[in-house]
């Protein structure tokens, strides 16, 4: 069968970006072409601003030279422009007079400058700057001339304008809006920009015109709207961009400012799909780059045949590129009467931050002077998540950088090269900034991959991100809002729950089978989380895989460095006996154990144990597992309570374990750690739990969402009970919701965090019926699992012993 | 010189997953890996990152998941999956009539 042809006009970054992608679905599925103007192979157009400014070279900047095009079967026509579609034929022409068949195509034409239709506007020198060519003659022009003006304080208008001066040039800018980048920051953070220019030797103009340009042979001067007359040499036009729809336009296709595409990037032809500066999206044109990675992992996914994924717009985020100035901007920056504003502004020692709120939620920020938390602010404003919680401690940034493996420091741009981000693998900042420059990494995925820096408890993802935007500029992509499971597929966590739910699927094969799994039989990441959701949705019912299990809980012991494991015994509330320590200190001593220890969670550790003595260990010491190597209960960590202790008020020994022998063989999305302590003084530590319980004198107070682990996260205060009876129906039915509805890997502090306690409150609270019921379904589901120390039940015997040789 | 030797029976291995054999002048014990098409594999059971058993691996697809830090392998070559570098041992394996030989 004849492979369909794909053919790309415009070899630009969204275009190639999506053929990439689409290599990455299905190598073999297409036959491609790409058909390009410009006379090399694809280059990172947004790097342009450093080539100008001398940073970097051409050679940098080269994302895909012509050897990647040959490497993937790819035909390159470059220095040929497209000059029309015949739809009909599908066929696109070339100015060679060559005609290229189609099945389906991508028009990626890009947008171009708007050059101000004034007198004089066609003399030479005057440029735009858009391209290696525009780049090229302004470089060439500033080791000529003298005199340059810009017309546009952008974005774009700036980074011209730093690089021409860098290069020699007298400068000048002329602006329309009455401060500069008037659509990126407010008018103070532009205030602080302006001096901060002026300070670069930069002239400015600011709230002018151009009303036409001077010289006969070449451009000599501006005149401004107010008679001023500037000296100019060279004068770059930076007043915007226009979507190149023209040749879309020629052949019919819908357009208005631009391509009109649908969620699918389809344009009103069904064979012709178009992304990047040229589509006009749902009424909106985008200039910067993450979009256009969207709009090519969306088409990707649609023309990879998956055709899951729905482009529904990006909320843009803005770095400029001048050295020593440090800005950002996302969302609605602006505020105004029915926003909140929360703002910091020290116009002397040059920071200025604001953030706008919206009911809770971070709509917008704009940053100058210090950006460190600007990838944070952005990623809670796609997030669109409640902020009320930590509305105080919005300004200082997130806690969780520089918690661990950075020694205190919170900015990744100050971070020296050789400082660890990530202390589980010993991942430096330098081996970070060189895998990202190196390989072109955009994502935190890709950067994840290359050096494992947050491949392991994932605290330093945060700092990667920063370092990644710090390194990339504006062309960082953040994560996608909705993250699918894995790299297996396109679904997210709530879509695979959804569909085993909805359609009552039972086995992973089935799950694989009935939401398209890219892969045979799955991943290391998807499979223990598919397995949990199979049989937390149909207990009973679904049968627990082994082999989509990790060691840990296959062996049902904990696997150690050496490849030995640790056993640790159930000790309800922490609590043991004369006689049960005599017969773990014989079987410590009987198979070897090289070391006893207490753990942190109130029991006895044997560690160093062969994985073949593993049976006889339970049998001998005829305990329950304590399952202190799942994703599920682990410990409950009582004080000895009111039953010794002078202070205490309740039986808080007492009600930890008879909440350890409800709760316990229940497998949960992650660990899951409470304590019961028997007075205010908290000696078991109950607020850094997922459960934590205070006695007081007049009952129980429950609290949520702790964690003592990587970063430290205090409970919040859930409800304050009277009886033990209430103590277990109000924990039961917290972690039913959570185990019916956390994503797996997700701590309770976390799946908290995503729902907002409210929601949580609301369930558990409020709804008395619904409460009753989570708690039922919590009990249900736990009589029908077994002890798997005791009862060995779907533990492979097998995975014990080795073969004989 | 290299000889087959029986090993087991197909069906003591479980599909996506291992067992282990130690034979006998050898230091290193080799995993046998069955996947979920039934395919075998031998490797030395020696991860070249921290030298975990690969046998206590997740098996998928063509390849396994270290236990201990996630470092995954290709069962057909030995070789780690990009991004990450290093080899483990192969061995020569064979399934005939339902039994696994191993060359030792």
């Amino acid at each position: 069968m004849r492979k369909q042809r794909l053919v790309l006009i415009g070899n630009g970054v969204a275009g190639v970006r999506t053929l990439e992608e689409i290599l990455r679905h299905d190598a073999q599925r297409y036959d491609m072409t790409v058909i390009g103007d410009e006379p090399c192979g694809n280059y990172n157009r947004i790097q342009l601003s450093p080539v100008l400014a001398g940073e970097q070279t051409l050679s940098d900047i080269i994302l895909n030279p012509e050897s990647w095009y040959e490497k993937n079967g790819i035909r390159l026509i470059k220095g040929v422009a497209a000059t029309g579609i015949d739809r009909v034929q599908r066929v696109v022409t070339l100015a060679n007079g060559e005609a290229v068949g189609y099945d389906k195509l991508i028009v990626a034409t890009g947008s171009r400058p708007f050059m101000l239709p004034i007198p004089g506007a066609q003399l030479p020198g005057v440029l735009g700057f858009r391209d290696i060519k525009d780049t090229t003659a302004m470089i060439e022009a500033a080791a000529q001339y003298k005199h340059a003006v810009v017309i546009g304080g952008g974005l774009l208008g700036l980074e011209a304008a730093h690089g021409l001066k860098l290069r020699g040039m007298e400068v000048s800018v002329v602006h329309l809006g009455e401060w500069l980048l008037n659509r990126q920051l407010d008018q103070q953070a532009g205030r602080m920009l302006e001096h901060a220019m002026r300070d670069h030797g930069l002239q400015l103009y600011l709230g002018q015109t151009a009303s036409r340009l001077l010289g006969d042979q070449r451009v000599t001067g501006v005149e401004l709207g107010d008679g001023t007359v500037l000296k100019a040499d060279l004068v770059v036009m930076a007043a915007g961009i226009v979507p190149n729809d023209a040749l879309a336009r020629a052949a019919g296709l819908k357009a208005t400012q631009g391509i009109v595409v649908d969620d699918t990037l389809k344009t009103s032809d069904p064979f012709i799909y178009a992304l990047g500066e040229c589509v006009n999206h749902r009424g909106t044109s985008y200039g910067l780059v993450a979009p256009l990675f969207e709009m090519g992992k969306v088409l990707a996914n649609q023309l990879a045949g998956c055709g899951k994924q729905r482009y529904t717009g990006t909320t843009t985020s803005t770095k400029l590129k001048v050295t020593g100035i440090d800005l950002f901007s996302a969302g609605d920056f602006m505020g105004g009467e029915s926003y909140d504003e929360i703002v910091v502004s020290d116009p002397k020692g040059g920071i200025y931050k604001k953030l706008v709120l919206k009911d809770d939620v971070l709509v917008g920020a704009c940053l100058y002077g210090d950006t460190g938390e600007g990838a944070w602010y952005y990623q809670l404003l796609r997030e669109g998540r409640n902020v009320a919680d930590m509305r105080r401690d919005l300004l200082s940034g997130p806690r969780e950088l520089g918690d661990v493996g950075t020694a205190g420091a919170s900015r990744a741009a100050a971070l020296p090269m050789d400082a660890e981000v990530c202390g589980c693998n010993g991942v430096s900042k330098g081996t970070i900034v060189k895998a990202i420059t190196e390989h072109g990494l955009f994502t935190v995925e890709e950067v994840k991959k290359h050096t494992r820096a947050g491949a392991s408890c994932g605290s330093c993802t945060g700092l990667v991100e920063q370092i990644l935007m710090s390194t990339v500029g504006s062309s960082f992509q953040a994560a996608p809002k909705q993250k699918p499971l894995c790299d297996c597929t396109t679904h997210t966590h709530e879509d695979v729950r959804e569909a085993i739910r909805n359609r009552h699927l039972t086995s992973l094969p089935a799950v694989m089978k009935a939401l398209q799994w890219r892969t045979p039989d799955g991943c290391p990441t998807c499979r223990p989380a598919l397995n949990y959701y199979l049989i937390s949705s149909w207990p009973g019912e679904a049968k627990d895989d082994a082999q989509a299990r990790l060691v840990n809980e296959r062996m049902h012991a904990n696997i150690q460095k050496d490849s030995t494991f640790s056993v640790i015994p159930r000790m309800w509330g922490g609590v043991t006996s004369p006689a049960e320590l005599r017969r773990i200190a014989d079987v410590a001593e009987k198979y070897e154990v090289r070391m006893v220890k207490v753990t942190g969670g109130q029991r006895l550790d044997l560690l160093g144990v062969k994985g073949s003595d593993l049976p006889a260990i339970w049998k001998d010491l005829d305990m329950p597992s304590g399952m202190g190597y799942s994703k599920g209960l682990r410990t409950v960590k009582t004080c000895v309570g009111k039953q010794f202790c002078r202070f205490g008020t309740q039986d808080s020994t007492g009600m930890g374990i008879e909440l350890e022998k409800a709760l316990d063989r229940m497998w949960a999305p992650h660990k899951v750690k409470l304590a019961v302590s028997g007075c205010p003084r908290n000696c078991a530590e109950a607020g850094i739990k997922d459960v934590g319980i205070i006695a007081v004198d007049s009952g129980w107070e429950l609290y949520i969402g702790g964690n003592g682990g990587i970063k430290t996260e205090v409970a919040e205060f859930l409800v304050k009970v009277k009886t033990a009876t209430e103590v277990m129906e109000y924990s039961g039915a917290f972690l039913q919701l959570y185990r019916e509805q956390a994503h797996y890997l997700e701590r309770t502090v976390h799946f908290m965090q995503r729902v907002g306690l409210d929601y949580i409150k609301q369930r558990v609270l409020e709804d008395e019926a619904g409460r009753k019921a989570l708690w039922a379904r919590l009990q249900q589901s736990l009589a029908l699992e077994p002890d798997p120390w005791r009862a060995r039940d779907g533990v492979d015997a097998n995975q014990f012993a080795a073969l004989p040789a | 010189m290299k000889q087959f030797q029986k090993i087991c029976a197909l069906a003591e291995i479980p599909q996506q997953g291992a067992r282990v054999v130690n034979p006998g002048g050898r230091s290193q014990a080799i995993a046998l890996f069955r996947t979920a098409e039934n395919q075998v594999f031998a490797l030395d059971d020696h991860c070249p990152h921290k030298g975990g058993a690969l046998s206590h691996g997740l098996v998928f697809g063509g390849a396994v998941a270290c236990p201990l830090h996630n470092f995954k392998i290709d069962l057909a070559t030995g070789s780690a999956l990009a991004p990450e570098q290093g080899q483990v041992p192969c061995h020569a394996v064979e399934v005939r009539d339902g039994e696994v030989w191993l060359a030792l």
